[in-house]
């Protein structure tokens, strides 16, 4: 399949999440959210969500347990800056990752 | 939908518009703006929620356009502006050269250029036709003052007959709160999947396919102006005006009103026993390569006039001359002259001398890699 058969002859989506690509590729720290701290999932009810307030991708869950899509998440950190309780740690990807990035360099 | 901003020597362009929609006569909405940038942002908008728009400018209007003029390609919207060629600053200059609408040429809109003010109204009505076929943005340039505040008698069409000629509107895309879509948003290097499972463009595919459309727009083009002049009665179906091409071994080459006054030098040329003809410069954008080189196929001299520079380098239609003949077997010798540059006035005597003064070189065996020579006082 060629991208001439999706007809378009501008750049065309319908509202829908992921219609700007994976975003989250462009990242280069992600968050990971300790849930033995994350208040939601200590009290084992809805509290707090602070991290779900500030996200500026919208892609942290109002649930308990909190989660994060990081598909789209851009890895900005304001979710670990607002946690009150320290519960979200950004992690650099290359530190998980590090056998991918020797390959692209 | 028109929205514009004045500046000279577009203004009175801008004040009939407005008297013509504020008297009732035209049935348009005629958009006050604080700016050119907006002006245009007002079209394409208006243009995706499916009215057909207008605007117009000059210079640093043009210039201060240029963002959206990109935009309106890009997102292929047919939008009509009319170019009032006029000289920028710095120095200030309200007079005429091309300068402003060739510093526009790499937008990926279609330029037209008009020689006379019948051409001007002529090109207007099928910039339309030709913008809505190939969903392209045109530019129609005029000199100004040559043009602009120049008066001659023009035939105006019956709204009838234009309403034969041009029919509505038909918008690719269209904004529409009940079925709502998002237009021209990120657009990453690689095509992606849609929320529906289908593949669609990148950035890349879609500048391709604007590309693609400036390429075959030439037929389109020709195919409007038959049209044209099948209902008018005035023939546009070239991409450039000859006269005398048949027999010329001489050839002048000028763009707009110039081309006028290149007639009168190939007049000039001819009364001393050369065989010079002239080829007038249309459409610029697409550039018409292959037409051209057939046309140019007798020549032995090509005399360039350019009321444009690309600095460092040579006139804007000199430089795209030399690429058509490149390889062709055509080894003409191309010379380049820079005139009328700020409403410099260009005589066709200058003109001719130019060319007289460039016939030895046909002898001395002269490559064509110098840079443009200047009619100017220097
Ligand atoms: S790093 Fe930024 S984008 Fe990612 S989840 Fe946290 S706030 Fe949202
Ligand atoms: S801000 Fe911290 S504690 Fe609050 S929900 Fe988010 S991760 Fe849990």
């Amino acid at each position: 399949m060629r991208t001439r058969d999706c007809k378009h002859i501008c750049d065309e989506s319908s509202p829908g999440i992921g219609e700007a690509g994976k975003t989250g590729e462009w990242r280069n720290s992600f968050p990971m959210i300790d849930q033995e701290r994350c208040t939601p999932s200590r009290q084992n009810k809805p509290a707090c969500f602070l991290c779900w307030l500030y996200c500026p991708e919208a892609v942290i869950s109002k649930t308990v347990p909190v989660q994060i899509n990081l598909e789209y998440c851009k890895g900005c950190g304001i979710c670990s800056q607002v946690c009150p309780v320290q519960a979200i740690t950004m992690i650099n990807e290359e530190e998980l990752h590090p056998e991918e990035d020797t390959q692209k360099s | 939908m028109i929205a514009a901003y004045p500046i000279t020597p577009q203004t009175p362009l801008t004040e009939k518009l407005s008297e013509f929609v504020e008297g009732g006569e035209l049935n348009a909405e005629y958009v006050a703006v604080e700016s050119e940038h907006s002006a245009l942002t007002v079209c394409t908008s208006a243009s995706m929620a499916g009215a057909r728009t207008f605007t117009a400018s000059s210079a640093h209007g043009l210039a201060y356009m240029h963002e959206m003029l990109h935009w309106a390609a890009g997102a292929r919207l047919p939008v009509v502006l009319a170019c009032v060629n006029r000289a920028i600053g710095a120095p200030w200059n309200i007079l005429n050269d091309q300068q402003d609408s060739i510093s526009q040429r790499d937008t990926g809109w279609i330029q037209i250029y008009a020689r006379n003010n019948q051409e001007i109204l002529d090109s207007v009505l099928q910039a339309y036709k030709i913008a809505e076929t190939v969903y392209v943005p045109v530019m129609v340039c005029y000199d100004g003052y040559v043009l602009s505040h120049a008066e001659m008698p023009v035939a105006v069409p019956s709204q009838e007959d234009v309403d034969k000629f041009l029919p509505s509107y038909q918008p690719h895309t269209i904004l529409d709160p009940a079925n709502p879509k998002n237009y021209n948003l990120v657009t990453l290097a690689d095509p992606r999947v849609n929320t529906e499972g289908v593949l669609c463009h990148g950035y890349m595919e879609l500048r391709y396919l604007l590309q693609e459309a400036l390429q075959n727009s030439g037929e389109v083009i020709i195919r409007v102006g038959q049209e044209f002049a099948e209902l008018f009665g005035r023939s546009y179906a070239n991409m450039f005006w000859e006269d005398r091409l048949a027999d010329a071994d001489i050839v002048i080459v000028a763009m707009g009103s110039l081309a006028m006054e290149a007639t009168v030098a190939a007049d000039m040329l001819r009364v001393k026993g050369h065989k010079a003809g002239v080829l007038g410069m249309r459409v610029f954008r697409p550039f018409p390569k292959a037409d051209l080189l057939k046309a140019l196929k007798k020549s032995r001299l090509i005399v360039v006039f350019d009321k444009n520079i690309s600095y460092g380098s040579e006139g804007a239609t000199c430089s795209e001359i030399k690429s058509a003949l490149y390889g062709s077997g055509v080894n003409a010798v191309i010379r380049n002259f820079i005139v009328g540059l700020g409403g410099r006035d260009v005589k066709a005597r200058e003109m001719a001398d130019a060319v007289t003064k460039s016939l030895p070189l046909l002898k001395e065996g002269f490559l064509n890699s110098e840079y443009p020579e200047w009619i100017c006082y220097i």
